[in-house]
């Protein structure tokens, strides 16, 4: 901005005449940016540090962030509600911390202190299995857990109920 | 032939002038006029607190029963102006206090309003009824629950768009038992939960309430109960529409919307899943006001709500309805008058929706009542500029943001000036306009040579010199005010067009090129402006006085320099002496 300022002390003079006179040609030769200069100072600006540019206001921005990120963690999962049959109350889990189904199921077995046994894509959860783990996927319907690449399950799982063993029979493949 | 009216008479005859334009005329005939009038306004404007002082008012007009206050620039919502800068409202508040015991309205936008504000205002005002406060900010809940508590005639409270700190949705449950009188709320603006069984019995025993904005917390699976016990209700916001669909929830809402049989107006819609719109179908038909702009919702589901919408006069939407979307709008709408469009997503460098200029464009063909647009995209040219202009001269309000600071005509790569040119030689009657994209002073001159009923200009990254804001200020006979950021103008223009600026309510320059001594100047030959220099590198004292200041506000007072500056604000005295607060 200094370079702006290096007028001759005569073009300086502050006057409080009206326009139409020599003042006009002294209106528009001085503090002119030439607008190369402009675009340049204004482009290598990176966006998000121009303040309050464009003008959007804190309340919609703040909305708007808000919106981006949830988002953002529906694809991730994020925490989902986990029942189990006869439990007084329910437990929520954060999915996207486990990175496979070993992982969940081992801290899910931890949590309401039940086994579900070993996952067979043939037989579902047997051996020493008193529950199986299922969940609900954005159709609304109840999924065996493990069926799908753990990928695919962590964008589609809603909400995890730990049923019965004897409830569970049904859901293992025929 | 005046002296043989009584004052009765006159002040019966005064009593139907609402506006204030009307009453200040009338003021001016003589004194005895001037003395009856002023003893019979009940409403004051006063748009910007600092212009006037609390016993000014008071002294001159002393039986006022509603008051609305200005306090911020406009350009502090988009934070260009600093925390602590003023205009705190407390000082208005224990001022009327003392003297307006009868007072029953007081509207507030960009102020900062405390706690201690509210409980005043509670406990002072015995009738008080509305309480308005727009873009404020400096209260939490707890003020909100002396207002509920103590003001047992109040029928509004507006909280739009407000910064409130919300430490609990307590506040609500502290309307009494027998409080009945409730006519509009607007608590859109709060996060915390409120008790949603304190809610429905509020709802239910206020036969008049007629405007309901409620917040994100109110899940959609609510909302049928609330909707069920206000059948009334003209103006509707919902709260998050994001549970997901179920039949139950769905029929429910469809049933207790068709009994609203009176529905206007409906907002709210936050992260809402696209199978509800359909639940509101039943009141498209009556609905003139829809306000989608925090929906993200696609192009086709808009469309869906819209098409059914014929009766539409405004509607605020994100970009994600696309030119397609606007299209669908301009055959459908025929009687719309104010459209806004919103950015999704402002802040990336690619566009993210199919929305263009060609959108509005569409719009001004096709809906010959609109007079009001704010429409926010990432290209323009000068050809769709001069189409609005030819299509729309009925504009009266026209806020351009092109996201991309100083983009040219994407089409020619030349500066927009014809296009705005066009705007402001066609549209006459225009009294609000924001400029964006590459703009020369050419633009300038086709404002002030044109623009003759313009009250409001902002002006951001455009111009070349000087002279681009002494076209403006010498040519813009009816402008009022004028803010600017990150433009080349400087000292010149603004000496040699001082007088002008007591004409205007206010004038804002951030990041432009006036230097500190024009400042001092300004301040010096100018005695009814306060020229209020923000800088927040220390007291321009310490610089050069050819340095240009950060920011600029100068504005017309009566009230002399204002006591409660803070320590980044200065103003220019008579006395070419720094003032500090």
């Amino acid at each position: 901005m200094a370079h702006e300022n290096d007028m001759d002390l005569k073009a300086t003079e502050l006057r409080l005449g009206l326009p139409g006179t020599s003042d006009r040609d002294i209106l528009k030769s001085n503090n002119k940016r030439s607008s190369n200069e402009m675009h340049n100072s204004c482009s290598t600006a990176p966006k998000a540090q121009v303040v309050g540019w464009p003008p959007v206001r804190s309340y919609r921005k703040n909305v708007l962030q808000q919106q981006q990120k949830s988002s953002d963690s529906d694809m991730l999962g994020m925490y989902v509600k986990v029942s189990m049959d006869g439990a007084p109350y329910l437990r929520k889990i954060d999915i996207k911390v486990y990175k496979n189904y070993p992982d969940l199921l081992m801290a899910v077995e931890n949590l309401f202190k039940c086994s579900m046994g070993v996952y067979t894509e043939r037989e579902g959860y047997t051996n020493g299995s008193e529950y199986a783990p299922t969940y609900e996927d954005k159709d609304g319907d109840w999924m065996l857990v493990g069926d799908v690449p753990w990928d695919m399950f962590v964008t589609s799982c809603k909400r995890l109920r730990i049923m019965k063993g004897s409830e569970a029979k049904g859901l293992g493949r025929p | 032939m005046v002296y043989s009216f009584p004052e009765e008479v006159l002040e019966y005859v005064f009593a139907f002038l609402s506006s204030d334009k009307d009453r200040n005329a009338v003021s001016l005939v003589c004194k005895s006029w001037y003395e009856i009038e002023r003893w019979c306004r009940r409403r004051v404007f006063i748009g910007n607190c600092y212009a006037v002082s609390p016993q000014i008012m008071i002294r001159r007009f002393p039986e006022v029963r509603a008051v609305k206050i200005k306090g911020k620039p406009h350009f502090a919502d988009f934070n260009l102006v600093p925390e602590r800068w003023g205009a705190y409202v407390y000082p208005w508040i224990s001022a009327m206090a003392r003297s307006y015991p009868w007072l029953e309205e007081i509207k507030l936008k960009r102020m900062v309003v405390t706690d201690e504000s509210l409980e005043l205002i509670s406990k002072s005002f015995k009738n008080f009824k509305v309480l308005s406060l727009s873009s404020c900010e400096g209260f939490t809940t707890d003020g909100l629950s002396s207002i509920a508590a103590n003001c047992r005639n109040l029928r509004e409270l507006d909280l739009r768009e407000s910064e409130v700190e919300d430490l609990s949705g307590h506040w609500l449950s502290h309307f009494p038992d027998n409080f009945t009188s409730l006519v509009s709320l607007n608590m859109s603006c709060l996060g915390s939960e409120v008790s949603f069984s304190a809610l429905e019995r509020l709802i239910s025993r206020c036969p008049n309430l007629k405007t309901l904005w409620l917040n994100r917390a109110v899940p959609v699976e609510k909302l049928a109960s609330l909707l069920r016990r206000a059948p009334q209700l003209v103006e509707f916001g919902t709260g998050a529409c994001s549970t997901e669909i179920r039949t139950d929830i769905f029929s429910n809402l469809v049933e207790a919307f068709s009994g609203c049989k009176h529905l206007k107006s409906l907002s709210g819609f936050w992260d809402v899943v696209p199978a509800y719109l359909p639940a509101m179908y039943s009141v498209c038909s009556r609905i003139t006001k829809l306000n989608l702009s925090y929906a993200t919702v696609q192009s086709p589901d808009l469309v869906e709500l819209i098409s059914q919408c014929s009766n539409l006069k405004c509607l605020w939407v994100l970009d994600y309805i696309e030119d397609a979307g606007l299209k669908a709008l301009s055959s459908y709408c025929k009687d719309l008058q104010e459209l806004r469009v919103f950015p999704s997503d402002p802040y990336s460098a690619e566009p993210n929706v199919s929305l263009t200029e060609q959108g509005l464009v569409t719009v001004s063909a096709g809906c010959p009542k609109l007079q009001s647009v704010l429409y926010f995209c990432r290209q323009m040219s000068n050809a769709a500029l001069i189409a609005i202009a030819r299509n729309r001269p009925n504009l009266i309000r026209f806020r351009l943001c092109i996201i991309e600071p100083q983009a040219p005509d994407y089409l020619t790569l030349e500066p927009l000036d014809t296009g705005f040119g066009a705007i402001v030689e066609h549209c006459k009657e225009l009294r609000r306009l924001s400029l964006s994209g590459l703009l020369t002073d050419r633009v300038f001159e086709y404002i002030g040579t044109h623009a003759k009923k313009l009250e409001m200009l902002s002006l951001a990254f455009a111009g070349d010199s000087d002279l681009g804001l002494h076209h403006v200020l010498s040519g813009c006979e009816s402008l009022r005010k004028l803010e600017i950021r990150d433009c080349p103008f400087g000292d010149r223009a603004l000496l040699a067009n001082a007088a002008k600026l007591e004409t205007m309510r206010s004038l804002w320059m951030s990041s432009c090129s006036v230097s500190y001594g024009a400042c001092k100047l300004l301040g010096q030959k100018m005695p009814n402006l306060n020229v209020e220099v923000i800088d927040e590198r220390g007291p321009p004292d310490s610089r050069p006085e050819s340095i240009s200041v950060e920011k600029l506000y100068v504005y017309r007072t009566v009230a002399g320099p204002r006591a409660d500056k803070p320590d980044f604000v200065w103003t220019m005295d008579e006395d070419g002496a720094l003032r500090f607060s």
